[in-house]
């Protein structure tokens, strides 16, 4: 018989055999079993937080950098509902959490015990699943399980709730590998891709006149064969792409075939291929409201497949022609080898076929619809964003923000050429998410410079954090383009609601030079354009983390835009542009 | 152009309503049914009736049958959303008028009354697997397996003949014949 150990140490115990280095928590009283026994574990290091929340965001930026389960440690009570946010959020996002959280003794459960909440109720909606541990022998498989529902099929987070007398109860443990229930069948879509399902794709490629890929975040999902395989998959047929927001960095975004995103603040270009072409084939993206805008009109002519590795995600909103459940990767590789074995000449021969399209999108191109008036007097946010990538892209360079105006214009205008460098909250549209991502992906990418492009409204809701990676000496750069505003607020407020700008003005403001010396790292300030590339270069180089002020003006707004209920070729390009005239002038692209 | 007021698109057309009846079989362990029903109230699909009990007690499956209502696309969802959850097993969808499916709920009325109605109470009764369970000098309990249809129409024809309690079930489901559904 093997010796007794506590359920504390089990917890580590299977930390340790899924290769956990990192977890972001907070003690608190009905946790402090594992943490007693944190010391006794010298490969795993635990980050602490200032709030649980910013434990969660940290967790998910570090999961979706790294590819890694990100795991949380909380306390009960209100340590479980303060992670509730970043467990929805990781649930919109498909990001791998496993969230530990402590419960009050099993003897005091129900009856409104001290830090006591219904932590597996909360959490139901926005978990894949969880678990309560009643039993300390239940305890590793439990544990084990959650790694593996979190990580597999559509990855998402997942909650395992200890009570505190079972963190101090002893058993053996054992952990089978082939303890893996096999999850009714739901850990992976039966792995293989039918040839005929290949070849029905192929086919319809070849009778394409007007294909697009319209490509998702279950590309990085996949990991970065995926994006491999998707580049070749481009390069093989010609065909041009577009990406969602989650997808961004899955091909690159500086390719002539790329269109820029798509969606409600995507280019022009993308959303007209999206609107009138005649084969639309989905991969690993979920058409989101954000991207369909009034489903009737959804790309009415088009021709759809669906890509997913999650059934329920196909055939939601849109219903589509073929479907494909599969791992986006697997698909992509078995699809490519297909075109290549019996389709060899499939770019040549398609080539005629398909460029009366090109030339439709280069017309549409020619909108430069993400161009902007510039100034000389005010740093325009476009610009900041553009110099900001022109002076970080020569390095590798990990890209989280906050959610906003400041967040479409980052997708907008810096281009990712590799995978998982880009953490922004899509789904959920958490404000305050993208400083404790990037704490959470230095922690995985020591000696990666680590931007949050942000907004001085969202970044007040987890600016806690920064004390965090202060503690941890993490140099992360927190780029706020200050506006005063919650931009989209005001945005949506000017073109919907007559300029009533109701509580979207924020009129007491810090100081975020001092703030960032109060915290213990550097404050950098622009005012001007002429001086933003020396202080951007001055905050790349600063070796401690950077709060950048950078003051934008205060009116801008983000286009183009697809307003509310339109489809998607009724985009609005600019200003000028809201009596329905599309007019070019006075924009100029810098 | 009319302007819209939402940073939300407008809905677009929904398919017809149709009923079904979606019979879920799920590991009986704590919780599971707060996921199911969690999974409609979350996702605003209708529960018209629900019926719960392990029908494997070795194995600890328990058999959902929930009566629900949706356009095509929705009850696709429901089942796909289902499927998801880790402790469901599998999922069977059958049109409410689907004839090979068989369906019953049970019911328990208690009639208190003059003897002359008690008498015509139970008649009523008398074409729906009727028994009575309990009497006394002026009331008595009787239980019937009917449709829902009929059972509603059963308790309007009892109210005025001294009807003061109803309780019934939701529905259950099987499919006719020797098949059984995998």
């Amino acid at each position: 018989m093997g010796k007794l150990i506590s359920g504390a140490e089990i917890v580590f115990k299977v930390l340790e055999h899924h290769k956990v280095e990192h977890i972001f928590g907070y003690p608190g009283g009905a946790v402090l079993p594992i943490y007693d026994e944190l010391k006794n574990h010298k490969t795993i290091k635990h980050i602490l937080a200032r709030h649980e929340q910013g434990a969660g965001h940290a967790a998910e930026g570090y999961a979706r950098s790294s590819g890694k389960p990100g795991v949380l440690l909380v306390t009960s009570g209100p340590g479980a509902t303060n992670a509730v946010t970043a467990l929805t959020d990781a649930y919109m996002d498909s990001v791998p959490l496993v969230c530990i959280s402590g419960q009050v003794p099993t003897h005091l459960i129900g009856t409104d015990a001290f830090q006591e909440c219904d932590t597996t109720g909360i959490t139901r909606p926005c978990t894949k699943h969880n678990w309560l541990v009643k039993d300390v022998n239940d305890l590793a498989k439990i544990m084990d399980l959650a790694f593996e529902v979190a990580t597999t099929g559509r990855p998402g987070p997942v909650l395992v709730d200890i009570p505190k007398d079972i963190q101090f109860k002893k058993t053996n443990f054992i952990l089978k590998s082939s303890n893996k229930k096999k999850l009714n069948g739901k850990s992976s879509p039966n792995g293989k891709i039918s040839s005929s399902d290949l070849d029905n794709v192929i086919n319809l490629m070849k009778k394409s006149s007007k294909p697009i890929f319209y490509t998702g975040g279950g590309v990085i999902n996949s990991g970065p064969d995926a994006s491999k395989s998707l580049r070749e998959l481009v390069s093989l047929t010609g065909f041009p792409i577009t990406s969602t927001l989650q997808g961004l960095g899955a091909y690159p975004g500086d390719d002539p075939l790329f269109l820029g995103m798509l969606g409600m603040h995507g280019t022009y270009e993308a959303n007209n291929s999206m609107y009138s072409c005649d084969l639309m084939i989905n991969i690993g993206a979920r058409f989101d409201d954000r991207i369909t805008g009034k489903v009737d009109e959804f790309s009415p002519k088009s021709k759809k497949i669906h890509v997913d590795i999650d059934p329920s995600s196909i055939g939601k909103n849109i219903k589509v022609d073929l479907a494909v459940v599969s791992d986006v990767g697997s698909f992509l590789k078995a699809l490519n080898k297909r075109i290549k074995d019996k389709h060899k000449d499939f770019l040549n021969s398609n080539k005629q076929n398909i460029s009366k399209w090109w030339k439709d999108i280069d017309k549409w191109r020619q909108k430069k619809s993400l161009s902007f008036k510039n100034s000389k007097e005010v740093i325009k946010p476009q610009y900041a964003v553009q110099r900001l990538y022109e002076l970080s892209k020569n390095q590798d360079t990990y890209i989280t923000t906050e959610v906003g105006q400041h967040q479409m214009w980052a997708a907008q205008h810096y281009k990712f050429n590799k995978p998982n460098r880009w953490m922004t909250s899509g789904g959920l549209g958490t404000m305050g998410y993208g400083l404790p991502a990037a704490v959470g992906v230095q922690i995985a990418h020591p000696d990666k410079l680590v931007i949050d492009i942000a907004g001085e409204a969202s970044v007040l809701m987890t600016m806690q954090e920064m004390s965090t990676a202060v503690q941890y000496k993490l140099p992360i750069k927190i780029f706020i383009l200050n506006n005063q505003y919650m931009g989209m607020v005001r945005q949506w407020q000017e073109l919907l609601h007559e300029k009533n700008y109701s509580e979207s003005y924020t009129e007491a403001l810090p100081d975020f030079v001092k703030l960032a010396e109060a915290y213990g790292c550097v404050g950098i300030q622009a005012t001007k354009p002429e001086e933003l590339d020396e202080k951007i270069n001055e905050m790349i180089n600063t070796k401690e983390p950077v709060i950048f002020d950078c003051r934008v003006d205060p009116a801008e707004n983000c286009f183009p835009m697809i307003p509310s209920g339109k489809p998607h070729n009724q985009m609005l390009l600019g200003p000028e542009d809201e009596k329905e005239e599309v007019s070019d002038e006075g924009k100029t692209l810098v | 152009m009319a302007k819209s007021k939402s940073a939300y698109s407008e809905p677009g057309k929904l398919g017809k309503p149709e009923h079904h009846i979606i019979v879920v079989w799920v590991d009986n362990e704590a919780g599971v049914l707060a996921r199911v029903v969690g999974l409609f109230s979350g996702r605003g699909y209708n529960i018209e009736s629900l019926a719960v009990a392990e029908v494997d007690r070795k194995k600890h499956i328990s058999r959902i049958t929930i009566v629900t209502s949706g356009s095509p696309s929705v009850i696709e969802q429901i089942k796909l959303q289902l499927k998801k959850l880790i402790p469901v097993h599998k999922v069977a969808d059958f049109k409410r008028n689907d004839p090979n499916i068989l369906f019953k709920e049970l019911a328990l009325f208690k009639v208190v009354s003059s003897k002359k109605n008690r008498e015509k109470a139970q008649k009523a009764c008398k074409k729906y697997n009727s028994f009575v369970l309990d009497k006394s000098k002026n009331s008595f309990v009787i239980q019937v397996t009917a449709l829902r249809r009929e059972i509603d129409k059963l308790i309007e024809t009892l109210s005025p003949l001294g009807l003061v309690s109803t309780s019934r079930t939701g529905a259950v489901a099987m499919t006719r014949g020797s098949e059984i559904f995998k």
